[in-house]
């Protein structure tokens, strides 16, 4: 998306001496770039089983889909499983936790990057500041499989600070399996594993603020208050505006494996999210049309959300995430 | 930290902040490691001593190998790390072969049906394939029960593919173009000129591709009905997550607690071997410079 503008504007001096000439036939062509076709091939070949024969896939959603019977005779249904969609309970209280989970998400999360960039940006020992940097950014490499079970062994029943809370003579907290812990508890996990990660892009960012606006603004009398909210945060609007935006596309889209695994530990009607109701109404109950019928749906909102919110991001003079 | 370090605008921070500073980075950097290091110490513990301290140990009095001796013993433990780090081989030398084919060709200028072709790949990105749709594929394929099942569907990560497209587009076309006089063909450029310059990048992308396959786990609990070819992940899943007891009466006199962590830390471990290469290559600003793209 980014990139191909960076293409356009390269142009070579001269054109490469084996490269046909521009009004070159199609087999001549063909012929010509024969070896880079092949080495794009098995690539294309992917993209097109797995994504393009995926989407085919999604006839499902207009199908009452019996395995055993296959794509080609099981039965049209037309409509049928987005009529039930609207009025099926179990699918709005998803519905509901995926927004409210993807809203605390956007208060706690978002922001939560941002401010640890800045402070290890202020840091001026090069040594701590790529230390802590490293520690940081090593959650977002464990699978959510080794995230959870650390949380649990923290946070469980029978787990450290619990353990520590019975020392002091305290009450335990219940926290793990808890269902009114569950959606704060999954935010902090998701801050836990990403915050650090998320920094990068922010750093970078920082990084490439005129140095000579801060002093203006030093030599002003700014406070750093006022040099945060005048200079810095101007100057990296278009990253977090990109950043938003990107967030905002992929609203409905808060993580499958992280509530995939701990779902049941709290119950469907807390723990249920878009995914998981997915999951369990495709692979656990065997209705694969209709959970089609609603990834479909989440897939569709999530192409308006992220068109929409380019939309805004342009009003605002931004770039967002593609041109035009 | 050194007093020259600040720039002079900044003027040197009051002792005050510096310590709220200080702080605040030690509450950062213990909320990441004190959990790894719960487990770790968990693992080491002798199970008795677990089950005095009601679960975990912080400190050990007594170091204990048991737990991971017996679940290295050839049981499920064992067999789900092999399976993983066979996976995790195949797997990333087969996305670096076809990432680097696809990445190469898109990133010459004037290939025929570049464009149409790279918009196909780019429009992927937006409409991710659904879980039902990718499962009727994988099935129509005949991929059940087959480790292939865990591969071929995530071959490329376009993300992946942008980064190193990106990075074969600021190869100077001199360079090719001078191989191009000499005779050498595509393929011989990419092999002789192309990838050497390109080391760093082929290295950050194979290791992202490598986590990636050695943490899938839920992919197992759909395609494979033998839970003997299950990954490490989807074990660690049943036993620890998911509460169930070992199997094969596995777990014997140690304490289930001692048990977990240690697998815990034998999926972790291969991540944490890896990791200061990942950052090696951080400092190189490969993805630095990706991502500002």
């Amino acid at each position: 998306m980014v990139t191909t503008r960076v293409r356009e504007t390269r142009s070579t001096p001269r054109g490469p001496v084996t490269a046909p000439p521009a009004r070159a036939g199609r087999w001549q062509r063909l012929r010509a770039d024969r070896i880079l076709l092949l080495l794009l091939l098995p690539g294309l070949l992917y993209f097109l089983v797995f994504h393009y024969g995926a989407l085919f896939g999604n006839v499902l959603a207009f199908q009452d889909y019996v395995p055993f019977l296959g794509v080609r005779d099981s039965e049209w249904v037309g409509l049928a499983h987005f009529e039930r969609m609207f009025t099926d309970p179990l699918f709005w209280s998803a519905v509901t936790n995926t927004v409210l989970i993807a809203v605390l998400q956007l208060a706690f999360f978002f922001p939560a990057p941002l401010a640890l960039a800045l402070l290890l940006h202020s840091i001026a020992g090069d040594t701590l500041r790529k230390f802590v940097q490293s520690v940081v950014y090593l959650p977002h490499f464990l699978s959510w499989v080794i995230v959870i079970a650390l949380f649990q062994h923290m946070l469980g029943g029978a787990g450290v600070i619990n353990g520590w809370l019975a020392d002091l003579g305290v009450g335990g907290i219940s926290i793990i399996g808890n269902p009114d812990a569950y959606k704060p508890l999954v935010v902090a996990q998701v801050i836990w594993k990403e915050c650090g990660w998320a920094t990068i892009i922010f750093l970078a960012a920082l990084s490439q603020v005129d140095e000579q606006m801060y002093e203006a603004a030093a030599l002003d009398g700014a406070s750093w208050w006022r040099r945060l909210w005048h200079v810095t945060l101007p100057a990296i609007r278009p990253v977090i505006i990109l950043l938003l935006v990107l967030r905002l596309g992929e609203f409905l889209s808060i993580g499958f494996e992280q509530f995939f695994l701990q779902r049941q530990s709290v119950g469907a009607e807390a723990g249920e999210v878009l995914d998981t109701f997915v999951y369990y109404t495709g692979f656990a109950s065997g209705d694969f049309g209709y959970a089609a019928a609603v990834g479909l749906f989440k897939g569709v909102i999530g192409i308006a959300l992220i068109y929409t919110a380019n939309k805004v991001a342009h009003r605002f003079g931004e770039q967002g995430v593609y041109k035009s | 930290m050194s007093k020259h370090a600040y720039p002079a605008w900044a003027g040197r921070p009051t002792l005050g902040v510096r310590i709220a500073k200080g702080i605040a980075l030690a509450v950062i950097v213990s909320l990441v490691l004190f959990p790894m290091w719960a487990v770790v110490a968990t693992s080491l513990a002798d199970p008795q001593e677990i089950i005095n301290n009601g679960g975990w140990v912080i400190w050990p009095e007594r170091l204990s190998v048991q737990a991971y001796s017996e679940i290295l013993d050839g049981g499920i433990v064992t067999r789900a790390l092999l399976v993983s780090a066979g996976i995790t081989t195949a797997g990333t030398a087969l996305s670096l072969v076809c990432t680097i084919g696809l990445a190469y060709a898109l990133s010459r200028p004037r290939l025929y049906g570049g464009k149409p072709i790279l918009l196909l790949v780019l429009f992927t990105f937006l409409f991710p394939p659904g879980m039902v749709p990718l499962f009727l594929v994988v099935s129509e394929l005949g991929l059940f029960d087959q480790y292939a099942a865990l591969v071929l569907p995530f071959l490329i990560n376009v993300f992946n593919l942008v980064v190193m497209r990106g990075f074969f587009q600021s190869i100077p076309e001199e360079l090719l173009e001078a191989a191009r006089l000499d005779g050498a063909g595509e393929f011989a450029m990419l092999r002789r000129i192309v990838l050497p310059l390109s080391k760093a990048v082929v290295a950050v992308v194979g290791l992202f591709y490598a986590v990636a396959y050695w943490n899938r786990f839920f992919e197992a609990i759909i395609y494979f009905n033998d839970q003997t070819k299950w990954p490490i992940g989807t074990v660690l899943r049943q036993y620890v997550t998911g509460g169930a007891a070992l199997a094969e009466g596995e777990a014997g006199a140690s304490s289930p607690q001692s048990v977990q962590m240690a697998v815990v830390v034998l999926a972790t471990l291969p991540i944490v071997c890896v990791y200061p290469f990942l950052q090696r290559y951080f400092a190189k600003g490969v993805l630095t410079g990706a991502l500002k793209a």
